[in-house]
């Protein structure tokens, strides 16, 4: 299985190169990527340097224009896709369907991928997007479990990629609303999940609150680990339950799981973290290519020091191994 | 990891000048050295941010438009933007992308408030500045370059290693 790792700066991309990554992600600086945050992403000089050095260590680029293009503004996603695709991007990864429609028409031979975005998780939606535009890989949501994904990939003639570590989005991607319902802003539309610009952090005595636009996401005693300041890992008080409603502040972690997704045919294994400094970058693409060529009983000692990484300091396999409640 | 006391008190004790110039000449060595920090940075260059070293009894108060560094005494906080707080060696790991800001506000080493998305543009931008602060340091020293260099090196080695013994 190959490692597709984050970066969201040139030292970073640097950083999952050498630690061993077969391909890197990144993004423009601009709303054209679902990781649209102060001082991240690339700039068009950035990006050509970059695929250079992947290219000198027989390493991939894979360039996200995952969000969704606005109404009257599409020139915006065209010339990114035109850009992308001039700087020698070996692939695209999509959410907007017209988007798909126009690198199809327009680069034919473009090799482009399904994003998390785009909510493909089912045979039909999966072979429509291979059929109408040849996609050639769809990037599954952290919403299967890997029975799922073991059924999906022998119906569909295309390869698929699964989050193997990092942030754990527990949603629908490409369909989630709760972060517009807070701010106004989402991933899909303006590339931010919590836009920094609508969270506050302040001490209640020695209790850390957390807020995003008028909401209270969450209070942090002094000994807890804390976590995104994200709706879907807030704190409510239902009735009489007080407690997390989705998912807790946790990682996705599915080192336990790499044969079990070898054999459900999974071709890629992605690390989320575009957000994350290129310390995290550096760690986590070195720790996860050790596991993925050690035995199965030596792999979780590999990744262990990757828990104090991660939010809330734990790690789960989420749906991978988990049924609803 | 704190410093230890025998180091802190000779920072309590010498003037708030010379520690201001000492600080204001490091910060434009490494604005010289690194001019894309400041393209990275686009409009939060004007941000007043605060470092708060929980450490050491000073703040350190840097407007990167205004290339200036302001040294406070403990008790007398200046206006700021946006704040952040943590151990000295963290925010210097920090300024050096040694370490991952998410992970040290996940294990509540590091605190922050104020405009977040300032804080998040300088941590993005220094985190692929690639700065070097013992050369930098060590660029102060003349002649003796080298030496200063390769002490400042030793010391971070130190800091560090006795962070990573306490992790695992």
């Amino acid at each position: 299985m190959e490692l597709i790792c984050p970066a969201g700066t040139p030292s970073a991309f640097r950083e999952a190169v050498d630690a061993g990554a077969d391909a890197v992600y990144c993004g423009f600086r601009d709303e054209t990527n679902a990781r649209n945050f102060p001082g991240l992403n690339f700039s068009r000089p950035e990006l050509r340097e970059s695929i250079g050095y992947a290219r000198s260590k027989a390493v991939q680029t894979f360039v996200a224009l995952n969000t969704f293009m606005r109404a009257g503004s599409e020139a915006l996603w065209y010339q990114a896709a035109d850009d992308a695709v001039a700087l020698g991007a070996d692939a695209l990864i999509l959410a907007d369907f017209g988007l798909m429609a126009y690198v199809a028409e327009k680069y034919p031979d473009q090799r482009l991928h399904v994003s998390v975005q785009a909510s493909a998780s089912n045979r039909d939606a999966i072979r429509f997007l291979v059929e109408a535009f040849g996609a050639k890989r769809v990037v599954l949501p952290r919403i299967l479990t890997v029975q799922d994904i073991a059924r999906l990939t022998r119906q569909i003639d295309c390869e698929v990629e699964v989050f193997a570590f990092g942030g754990l989005c527990v949603m629908a991607e490409g369909r989630c609303s709760l972060s517009s319902y807070a701010t106004g802003k989402s991933p899909n539309m303006n590339g931010v999940c919590s836009p920094a610009s609508h969270v506050k952090y302040r001490q209640d005595g020695d209790t850390m609150v957390s807020e995003l636009g008028a909401y209270t996401i969450n209070r942090f005693g002094p000994d807890e680990a804390s976590g995104y300041p994200t709706l879907c890992k807030g704190r409510f008080e239902i009735g009489d339950a007080h407690g997390y409603a989705f998912e807790d502040p946790v990682s996705l972690d599915v080192v336990d799981q790499l044969d079990a997704l070898r054999e459900a045919g999974v071709s890629a294994l992605k690390i989320e973290g575009r957000q994350r400094g290129k310390a995290y970058v550096a760690e986590v693409v070195s720790s996860m290519k050790k596991a993925l060529a050690a035995p199965a009983s030596e792999r979780n000692a590999l990744v262990a020091r990757l828990r104090s990484m991660s939010e809330g300091q734990r790690t789960t396999a989420g749906a991978y191994d988990k049924r609803w409640r | 990891m704190t410093l230890p006391p025998a180091l802190v008190a000779p920072v309590d004790l010498a003037p708030l000048w010379l520690i201001e110039r000492v600080a204001r000449t490091i910060f434009s060595g490494v604005l010289r050295s690194h001019p894309d920090l400041f393209e990275r940075l686009g409009d939060y260059r004007q941000t007043r941010y605060l470092f708060c070293p929980l450490d050491l009894p000073l703040n350190f108060l840097v407007v990167p438009a205004a290339r200036t560094v302001q040294v406070s005494r403990k008790a007398k906080r200046p206006l700021s933007d946006a704040c952040i707080e943590g151990p000295l060696v963290l925010l210097l790991g920090l300024l050096e992308g040694r370490c991952d800001a998410d992970a040290l506000f996940f294990s509540r080493e590091l605190s922050v408030t104020g405009d977040m998305e300032a804080m998040l543009a300088l941590r993005n931008a220094l985190d692929d500045s690639a700065i070097d602060l013992p050369t930098e340091i060590g660029s102060l020293a003349g002649p003796l370059a080298p030496f200063v260099a390769r002490a400042a090196r030793h010391v971070r080695k130190r800091a560090f290693e006795e962070r990573d013994a306490t992790w695992n």
